[in-house]
C-alpha cells in the first residue's frame, strides 16, 4: 500500500511535467512559429492599433454599423467574461426581452420579418456573426445613415457572406466587424459622425 | 430542418465510423504493450516514466489491487488539483492576478477534473490562472481519460482470459493510454485547432479599442492545447467560461466539425478493441449498433425539437423559419455558425459521452430538446460514453441483459463464453442502481431545501429540470450543465461534487470486481443452447433493457421537469 501511494504521487508528478507543462508549452512554441497570427487571437489591427479580434464579436450602437446580436454578457460582448442568457423556453422574462427587441426592430425596419438571431442571445455572448437575413435585414437602416442607396450595402453585404464550408459544412453567415470595416471602406469620410447617430 | 442538416449529421456519423476500425486496432496493440508506429519515439520514455514512478509495468495484478492502484492515484490528482488551485497567486503563469479559488469550489473543480467529470462552477478566463489551467486541468484531463480507458481494458481481460488471476497493470494501461494515444492524438489536433484560428499564448488578456471607441479586454491564453485534450478524452472543461460555444475555443465550421469527431472517435474504436480482445469483432459491431441506434435517435429527436422557436421566442412573431439565409430555429443561446443542426449533434454527443463540452446552452434548449440530453446521461452514459467509461458501461448492461435472456428461457446465462452468475449480475446491477440512487436522492434533497433553490435562474418545471440536470450531469461524470443555476456555493458544490465521487468510484468497484471474477472462469464453448450475442435479437435485447432500466427509473422524475413544461408550453402557459 505504501509503495502505491509512492507511485501515485511519482506518477502525478510525472505526469505534470509532461502533460501539464512539456505538452501545453511545445504547442505554445509551435502554434506562435508557425501560425502566430491565429496563435494571438487574430487581432484586427487599424493604423496599427488593435480594435478587436476577427473572432469575437463587439457592441455595435450606431446606425451607421451593422449591430450583432443581442449579447447576454455585462456589459455586453464583454470578451473578458463570456456568458449567456441561460432563460429557458417558458420563461417570462425570455419573452419579455425578445418582445422589446422585436418591437424596437419592426419601428426600424417594417417591411421585413425579423430573423430570430436578432432577437435572441448567442451562447458565448461573443458571436461575431450574424446571419445573411439579419444583415439584409438592417440594410435600408444602414444605407439611410450613411446617405447610400440601398442596393450598394446590399451588394456589399452579400459579398460578405461567408457560405458553408466545402459547400456543406456549417451555416451562411455573416462577420459583423469585418462587414463594418468594409463599409468604413466604402464611406471613409463619414467616420466622424458615429457619436451623433447612436441609438438610445 | 433542412436537408443540408441531415447531410451534415450523416456526414458526421460517418466520419467517427470510419475511424473505429482503424483506432480500435491500434489501441489493442497499445494495451497489450505491443509496438506500434509510435514506439522507436515512445518506448525510451515509456521506461523512462516507470523507473522513475517505480512500477514494474509486467507485474500483472489481481482486480482489487488494480482497483486500489486506481484509488489512490485518483486521491493524488484530487490532492494535487485542489492544491494547484488554492495556491494559484503563489505560482508563475498568472498575469491577470486571478487570486486563489475559494476552499469549496476548489474541492468541487478536484473531484470533478479527477473524475474526468469536468463539471465547471467557474468560468475559466475570471477564475483560472494558465498555470492551473495547463498543470492542474489540463493534466487532469489526459489522466482521468486515461485512467477511464484502462479499466475498461480490464475488464475486456476479464472476459478474454481463462482462469486468471490478474487483469493487468494498471500503471503500464495508464502510462500507454496517454502515451500512445492521448497524447499524440491530442498534440496534433491542438495545432490544427490553432491554424484554423483558437488561440495558444501565454500573453496577458489584449485591450482593444473597438470600431466605435469602446474599450474591450479580450481574454486568450493557451486554449487550443486543453481544447484538444478535453475533446478527446471525453472531459469536456472549457478553457473560458462558455465553452466550445466561445469563437477562441471554436471559430468555425470545421473545428466544430473535429471536436464533435473527437468527443465519441475513441469511445466508438473501444467496441472494435473489445471485440478483437474477445476475439470475435462482431461481438464489439453488436455494442457498436446498440450505441449507433441510440446517438442516431437522440440526435434526430434533438434536431427536431431545436428547430422551432420555443413558445417565448415565438409569441413575437418574429422569422424562425429555416431557409438558405438563416437556420432559424430556437437559437437563443445558440451561435450562428452552427445553426440548428451542429448544435443538435454536438448536445446530443456531449450527453451521450459524458463529454460534457458544449457549443449552445442546453438551458435555453426547448423541453423536449432538453428532455433527451438528460435521457442520454441517465441511460448511464454508455451510448458511447466516456472514454472505457463507456464501454464498461455497456458491459455491465450486457450482463443484466443476458441474464434476462436466461430467465426467459430457464439456463444459465453465458457472455462470451462466460457464465453469467449471482454474483456478476449483484455486482452489475449494484453499480447501475447506484446512478439512479445519486441522481434522484440528491435532486430531492436540493428541491426541499433553501440553499438548493436559491441557486435557480428558472422559475416553473424549467427550475426542477436545472436541478435534475445538474446531479444527472454529475453523477453521471458528464459535466455539461443547465447553466442558469448558480452552483457555485458551497451547498452545490460539497453535494454535486459527492455525486460526481459516487458516479464515477462507487460504480467502477463493483464492476472491477466483475472484472476479476469473470477473469478467474473458464471460457465455455458455445453449444445450441447459448444465446446468440451478435445478432439483430440482441441488440433489440440490449436496447430494450436499456430503455427500460433508464426511462422507467427516471421517467417520474422527468415528467415533473421537462414533461410537464413541454404540456405547460402547449398550454401557453410562462414562468
Amino acid at each position: 500500500m505504501l509503495k502505491q501511494l509512492l507511485s501515485a504521487a511519482l506518477m502525478m508528478i510525472v505526469m505534470t511535467v509532461l502533460t501539464g507543462l512539456l505538452y501545453p508549452l511545445a504547442v505554445t512554441g509551435l502554434a506562435q512559429a508557425i501560425f502566430p497570427d491565429q496563435a494571438n487571437g487574430s487581432l484586427v489591427r487599424v493604423d496599427g492599433r488593435v480594435i478587436g479580434s476577427e473572432l469575437i464579436g463587439q457592441q455595435f450602437g450606431a446606425l451607421r454599423y451593422f449591430h450583432g446580436r443581442p449579447s447576454a454578457t455585462t456589459p455586453p460582448y464583454n470578451a473578458g467574461a463570456s456568458g449567456a442568457s441561460n432563460l429557458g423556453p417558458t420563461s417570462k422574462a425570455l419573452a419579455a426581452r425578445v418582445a422589446a427587441e422585436a418591437a424596437r426592430l419592426h419601428a426600424e425596419n417594417p417591411a421585413m420579418p425579423i430573423p430570430v438571431d436578432l432577437v435572441t442571445t448567442s451562447a458565448s455572448g461573443l458571436d461575431p456573426d450574424i446571419t445573411p437575413a439579419a444583415a439584409l435585414f438592417q440594410v435600408p437602416r444602414v444605407a439611410r445613415a450613411r446617405s447610400l442607396p440601398d442596393a450598394a450595402v446590399r451588394k456589399l453585404v452579400l459579398e460578405h457572406v461567408s457560405d458553408r464550408m466545402l459547400g456543406v459544412i456549417g451555416e451562411p453567415h455573416v462577420n459583423v466587424l469585418d462587414l463594418n470595416l468594409a463599409l468604413d471602406r466604402l464611406q471613409p469620410s463619414a467616420s466622424g459622425r458615429a457619436a451623433a447617430s447612436a441609438l438610445p | 430542418m433542412t436537408f443540408n442538416g441531415w447531410v451534415q449529421i450523416a456526414l458526421y456519423a460517418l466520419l467517427v465510423t470510419a475511424c473505429v476500425k482503424p483506432l480500435g486496432l491500434y489501441m489493442v496493440r497499445v494495451y497489450a504493450g505491443e509496438r506500434t508506429f509510435l514506439s522507436p519515439l515512445l518506448k525510451p520514455l515509456e521506461a523512462t516514466i516507470y523507473r522513475l514512478c517505480r512500477v514494474e509495468p509486467a507485474k500483472e495484478q489481481h482486480w482489487t489491487n488494480y482497483t486500489v492502484s486506481l484509488l489512490v492515484f485518483s486521491a493524488a490528482a484530487f490532492l494535487f488539483t485542489y492544491l494547484t488551485q488554492r495556491l494559484q497567486q503563489f505560482l508563475p503563469l498568472d498575469p491577470q492576478h486571478l487570486g486563489a479559488v475559494s476552499p469549496d469550489s476548489s474541492f468541487n473543480t478536484a473531484v470533478s477534473f479527477s473524475s474526468n467529470t469536468n463539471w465547471q462552477d467557474y468560468g475559466g478566463e475570471t477564475t483560472m490562472s494558465y498555470l492551473t489551467q495547463m498543470a492542474a486541468l489540463t493534466v487532469q484531463n489526459f489522466v482521468s481519460a486515461a485512467a477511464g480507458m484502462a479499466l475498461a481494458i480490464a475488464l475486456i481481460r476479464g472476459f478474454a482470459r481463462t482462469s486468471a488471476k490478474t487483469v493487468g497493470n494498471f500503471w503500464a494501461d495508464l502510462v500507454r493510454g496517454v502515451l500512445y494515444m492521448l497524447l499524440p492524438l491530442s498534440l496534433v489536433m491542438a495545432l490544427v485547432l490553432v491554424w484554423l484560428g483558437v488561440p495558444q499564448n501565454l500573453d496577458p488578456y489584449t485591450h482593444a479599442t473597438t470600431l466605435e471607441g469602446a474599450k474591450q479586454i479580450i481574454a486568450q491564453g493557451p486554449a487550443a492545447s486543453q481544447i484538444a485534450i478535453k475533446q478527446l478524452g471525453t472531459n469536456g472543461g472549457g478553457f473560458f467560461n462558455v465553452n466550445s460555444a466561445h469563437p477562441f475555443e471554436n471559430p468555425n465550421a470545421i473545428t466544430n466539425l473535429i471536436e464533435m469527431w473527437a468527443i465519441l472517435v475513441i469511445s466508438a474504436a473501444l467496441t472494435y478493441t473489445f471485440g478483437v480482445m474477445v476475439k470475435n469483432t462482431r461481438q464489439g459491431w453488436a455494442l457498436f449498433a446498440v450505441m449507433g441506434i441510440l446517438f442516431l435517435g437522440g440526435v434526430s429527436a434533438t434536431y427536431w425539437a431545436e428547430s422551432y422557436p420555443s413558445a417565448a421566442i415565438a409569441a413575437a412573431h418574429v422569422d424562425a423559419k429555416s431557409g438558405p439565409l438563416q437556420a432559424g430555429g430556437n437559437m437563443e443561446g445558440k451561435e450562428v455558425r452552427f445553426g440548428i443542426a451542429n448544435s443538435a449533434i454536438w448536445a446530443a454527443a456531449t450527453t451521450d459521452a459524458s463529454n460534457g463540452s458544449v457549443n449552445s446552452m442546453h438551458d435555453s434548449y426547448t423541453p423536449l430538446g432538453g428532455l433527451v440530453e438528460l435521457v442520454n446521461i441517465q441511460l448511464g452514459e454508455i451510448v458511447f460514453g466516456g472514454v472505457g467509461s463507456g464501454l464498461y458501461g455497456m458491459l455491465l448492461f450486457a450482463i443484466v441483459a443476458v441474464f434476462i435472456a436466461g430467465l426467459m428461457v430457464g439456463r444459465t446465462p453465458e457472455y462470451l463464453g462466460k457464465k453469467i452468475e449471482g454474483r456478476e449480475v449483484k455486482m452489475a446491477m449494484l453499480a447501475i442502481l447506484i446512478l439512479p440512487l445519486s441522481i434522484l436522492g440528491f435532486t430531492a434533497l436540493a428541491v426541499v431545501l433553501p440553499q438548493g433553490l436559491s441557486s435557480l435562474a428558472n422559475a416553473g418545471p424549467h427550475g426542477f429540470s436545472e436541478i435534475l440536470y445538474a446531479y444527472t450531469s454529475g453523477t453521471g461524470n458528464n459535466g455539461s450543465a443547465f447553466a442558469g443555476l448558480n452552483a457555485n456555493t458551497p451547498f452545490y458544490n460539497a453535494t454535486i461534487g459527492f455525486a460526481m465521487l459516487i458516479g464515477r468510484f462507487l460504480f467502477i468497484v463493483p464492476m472491477m470486481a466483475v472484472a476479476g471474477s469473470l477473469a478467474g472462469k473458464k471460457i465455455v464453448p458455445a453449444s445450441s443452447g447459448t444465446f446468440p450475442t451478435t445478432g439483430p435479437l440482441w441488440v433489440g435485447l440490449l436496447l430494450g433493457v436499456i430503455l427500460i432500466v433508464g426511462g422507467l427509473t427516471f421517467f417520474p422524475a422527468l415528467s415533473l421537469g421537462p414533461i410537464a413544461e413541454h404540456l405547460a408550453m402547449l398550454a401557453g402557459q410562462q414562468f
